[in-house]
């Protein structure tokens, strides 16, 4: 195979080395993708994970169509169903309740997928906006330095050494209630675990030549930034991402548990645990558990994924 | 020695006058610091007078000033439910708060360290794959709903263990604590065992971690080399190493066992500062949360500090070096 | 003669990877006798630090001894249970590894370490443990030991701290002591210094000594026979005059040349062609045979160690032989 023929190039010849740093930059993602395919894949546990979870954003995003009820259309409810045990017949014999009633009548199933559906939404929605937030935020910090990013980066340990429980909770208490605010939430406790993870590789990246060679060619900050500097950050930002989605899952359905999260016309997989908290104790399991499985099996199966693609995207662990 | 201390103090000083100022910022400039403060169901008279007992006619810095008066002098405003000090309301419930939060790190290190020296000493036995499973279990279950499930097994169907409350207590040095009766332990033993869980998958794997690096190290091949017993160079050599991180680790994340204890607290019924919060959460009992989180935040602050110290204390290498500068 | 105190014979030790087999040691056999210094001198590889190991039977999976003896003073430390071994281990066979601030615990004090090696061997009270360790490191030459005693090992220069472990090597009074590269870290005054102690100390006590070690002068000023090692292999062996004087073995030759000498200067470097052989995949016959000038085609076939009056050489061309023959006639 022949080499193309590279004379020097004069530095305002943009056209080469652009191509040049972009083709060193998507070269590098396009080949070592598959590896990553290949080398996620070679764990069955972790693909059962990413199947499972396939399954549960299908059935989160397709709620309306397989549930067999809507349980929050008041017309549809009959009050003579409530507590029924799993396997009850509706009192005028059309449907199983296949995983019980709750104290309103509501099918546990249909509940279960609308509670999916809310419970990843929120957990996704807010991950992603700590995502974008506290990524540029770490870039910023990592570029820039000096006193940006030491005031940044001194708000983001003081932050991270407080649980993230007790920062929603305080948060949630004095914005009152609903989505938005649960979201904000959320945001505001996730930010800065990216901030920090992006910080660190962008300090590293930033060394590197290809930086200084887009800085040669005066390129827009910004265009250096996003464009050359995040995409080598991405790996361990995938990595953390994935975690936190799962954490932010957990935390939205703790906060939901406690009453302080979501509104009862929004309700997640926690807020009907919580519903099912009283009747635990007189035998009507059923109301808490079933919910509680679909959130374990959310959670596990995200973990598992995130597990693997962290071993996978480990670069200390190549070989 | 000493001045490590004074600059960690000094630290820890500017990290709780800036918390302070958050506290207060959210509280009088975003909430509305009529509602939080003055029982909303007053008359209008008396809401007037508050407003000038209180200071709220001022300016923003000099009511920061007051409140700062306020709080280092200890009055931390007063419960609307219940109206006694906040501050005092809590003092009350700390005890209970501690108690379980305490129990739950005992039990996370008492089982956690073996289960993790185990699973690092024969990573591939059966035992050892069990237990790190179960860690990663212990890690990704939540809380809350594991207390549920302990509730349904031990309280509803097996009847062993009450479902909710704080059993009887009696003074041990001027405090009232539970675990002296048999009554008490029983009603301990889920919630603490419930909040210990995170913990104790934590101990298990940083154990394992632990374990495993140092077993590799050339200290251990030296000391099996002076014909030393296995139970030494592992129960010596191996664990003081291992035990410095676990410590420092274990001592950080006890306040975010006090923060969890608010969910445990909310599931078994546990008078505790975390139920006092909920609950007042609940009723917009607001000097309470103000008082909670002050309070709070002072404990991680102290926590920290406390940390870092044992930490140096702890390994010789840091303790020697800081001495002879 | 009197019985050695240390004699192995035919020493195999193997490591299981998924790669291979890899053949650390592969049929070693040597003497040492009761205040002689051996020297086990090879490179990186050539299998000289996993001897010292198996002697001690510290070797760790997937390696294993899957053949020969070691005799210490007739017995057979094979046929050793476990629990026997520990008797040995710091008692009658001692070692002393090459970087001392990795292999003294760094968060036990000097005192602990050393006295938990007295009294894993003998029952007696801290404080006479005690006394014994103030005792050794006053014998290796450690000023005010009692101080020292409560000492951290990083409080101690490189040095002293290899002093330090000599003396925990000869707290039990052991009948061998092996000391795996243990002036490699150390600068040269230094080293000249603790080997004039590791000397002296067993001229004294009639401790034999195994002395593993890359550097050639290091063996010239300090053992009485030596041992040269390649690819897992003995290759020559005698005394250090015998050997060093007048080589035998291409590669013991090699070695020998490639130390740079002022008698040679402004000639440029010698060097040892090509590269040791992988131990995963060892070349057909003598391993030395694909960077030797003298091979031929009888060395497709092992050479075996042959015995030409004391001295051993694995070698069919072994080099003033061959000479003194060509001169001869």
């Amino acid at each position: 195979m022949e080499l193309p023929a590279r004379e020097p190039s004069p530095p305002g010849d943009a056209a080469v080395i652009a191509a040049s740093s972009a083709a060193a930059s998507g070269a590098a993602e396009e080949m070592p993708f598959q590896r990553i395919v290949a080398d996620f894949a070679a764990s069955r546990i972790a693909l059962a994970g990413l199947a499972l979870i396939a399954v549960i954003l299908v059935a989160a995003l397709f709620a309306p169509l397989i549930s067999p009820q809507n349980p929050y259309d008041l017309a549809q409810l009959d009050v003579m169903d409530s507590r029924l045990p799993p396997g009850a017949q509706s009192a005028d014999g059309k449907f199983t309740y296949w995983l019980g009633t709750d104290d309103q009548g509501r099918d546990m199933l249909s509940a279960i997928f609308y509670g999916l559906r809310i419970s990843i939404g929120v957990g996704v929605a807010s991950t992603l906006c700590a995502l974008a937030i506290g990524t540029t935020l770490g870039l910023l910090a990592a570029f820039f330095g000096g006193r940006g990013d030491s005031l940044i980066m001194r708000i983001a340990d003081i932050q991270l050494s407080f649980p993230a429980i007790l920062i929603a909770l305080i948060l949630l208490a004095v914005l009152g209630q609903g989505v938005d605010k649960i979201i904000v939430a959320l945001v505001a406790v996730q930010w800065a675990y990216y901030a920090r993870t992006v910080r660190s590789s962008a300090l590293v990246e930033r060394r590197k030549e290809y930086v200084d060679a887009a800085a040669c060619l005066a390129l827009p900050t910004r265009r250096i930034v996003f464009r050359h500097l995040l995409p080598n950050c991405l790996p361990p930002l995938i990595v953390v991402a994935t975690v936190q989605v799962a954490a932010a899952i957990t935390l939205e359905a703790t906060l939901s548990f406690l009453g302080l999260g979501l509104p009862i016309t929004e309700p997640s997989l926690g807020l009907l645990i919580s519903n099912g908290f009283t009747y635990l104790l007189s035998g009507k399991y059923w109301i808490s558990f079933f919910p509680g499985i679909a959130l374990l099996v959310t959670i596990v199966s995200i973990n598992l994924v995130g597990d693997q693609l962290r071993d996978v995207l480990n670069p200390r662990l190549q070989r | 020695m000493l001045v490590y201390l004074i600059r960690r103090a000094t630290q820890s000083v500017v990290v709780l006058l800036v918390m302070s100022l958050l506290v207060f910022v959210g509280v009088y400039a975003i909430g509305n610091p009529v509602d939080i403060l003055i029982n909303p169901n007053a008359d209008q008279e008396d809401i007037e007078r508050a407003i000038k007992g209180l200071g709220l006619d001022k300016p923003l810095w000099e009511q920061y000033l007051v409140f700062l008066k306020q709080a280092l002098l200890g009055d931390l405003g007063k419960s609307f439910v219940f109206n006694v000090p906040a501050l005092q309301l809590i003092l009350e419930r700390m005890p209970a708060t501690l108690e379980l939060a305490v129990t739950a790190m005992l039990i996370a290190i008492v089982f956690g360290i073996p289960l993790g020296l185990w699973a690092g000493l024969k990573p591939d036995s059966v035992a050892g794959k069990t237990i790190m499973t179960g860690s990663i279990l212990g890690f990704s279950l939540p809380t809350f709903w594991v207390g549920l499930m302990l509730i349904m097994v031990f309280s509803v169907d097996l009847g062993w263990l009450p479902s909710s409350g704080r059993g009887p207590t009696r003074e041990l040095l001027g405090v009232p604590v539970s675990f002296l009766s048999w009554d008490g332990i029983k009603h301990l033993i889920m919630p603490a065992t419930n909040l210990a869980l995170f913990n104790l998958a934590l101990v298990i794997r940083l154990t394992r971690a632990g374990t495993r690096e140092a077993l590799v190290q050339d200290y251990v091949k030296f000391a099996r080399a002076k014909g030393l017993s296995d139970a030494r160079v592992i129960g010596v050599h191996v664990l003081k190493n291992i035990s410095i991180p676990i410590v420092t680790v274990t001592g950080l994340q006890f306040g975010t066992l006090i923060a969890f204890a608010i969910v445990t607290e909310t599931i078994f019924a546990w008078p505790g500062m975390g139920k006092l919060l909920i609950d007042s959460i609940h009723v917009l009992d607001r000097p309470v949360i103000v008082a909670y989180l002050l309070i709070i935040v002072t404990f991680f602050i102290v926590i920290n500090l406390l940390v870092d110290l044992a930490y140096s204390l702890l390994d010789p290498r840091v303790r020697l070096a800081d001495a002879k500068a | 003669m009197t019985e050695a105190t240390l004699k192995v014979e035919n020493l195999r030790t193997h490591f299981f990877t998924r790669h291979g087999v890899v053949k650390a040691v592969d049929g070693v056999g040597f003497e040492v006798h009761a205040g002689r210094v051996l020297g086990l001198v090879g490179e990186s590889g050539s299998g000289k630090s996993v001897t010292g190991f198996s002697i001690l039977g510290l070797v760790d999976p997937p390696g294993r001894i899957v053949a020969g003896s070691i005799l210490l003073k007739g017995r057979d430390l094979r046929t050793l249970a476990p629990a026997q071994w520990r008797t040995i281990r710091g008692n009658r066979i001692a070692m002393i590894f090459q970087d001392p601030l990795m292999t003294l615990n760094p968060v036990l004090r000097i005192d602990t370490q050393m006295i938990e090696a007295v009294r894993a061997h003998d029952r007696v009270s801290v404080s006479t443990a005690r006394e014994r360790a103030r005792d050794a490191l006053a014998r290796v030459g450690i000023p005010s030991p009692d101080e020292r005693l409560a000492a951290y090992p990083h409080q101690f220069s490189g040095g002293m701290r290899q002093r330090v472990a000599i003396a925990i090597a000869l707290l039990n009074k052991p009948d061998l002591i092996i000391a795996d590269e243990p002036t490699t870290a150390l600068d040269v005054t230094i080293q000249a210094q603790i080997l004039a102690e590791a000397q002296k100390l067993c001229r004294e006590s009639g401790t034999a000594l195994i002395w593993i070690t890359h550097d050639l002068a290091v063996i010239a000023g300090l053992a009485d026979e030596v041992c040269v090692m390649y690819a897992g292999r003995i290759v020559e062996r005698g005394t250090v005059d015998e050997v060093l004087d007048a080589p035998m073995h291409p590669y013991t030759r090699g070695l020998l040349e490639s130390v740079p000498s002022r008698n040679r200067r402004g000639v440029p470097l010698a060097q040892i062609p090509g590269m040791t052989p992988s131990l995963v995949n060892l070349p057909l016959g003598c391993a030395f045979r694909e960077r030797c000038s003298r091979a031929t085609e009888t060395c497709l076939t092992d050479p075996p160690l042959y015995n030409l009056g004391g001295r051993y050489v694995r070698c069919f061309h072994p080099i003033h032989v061959q000479d003194e023959a060509e001169a001869s006639g």
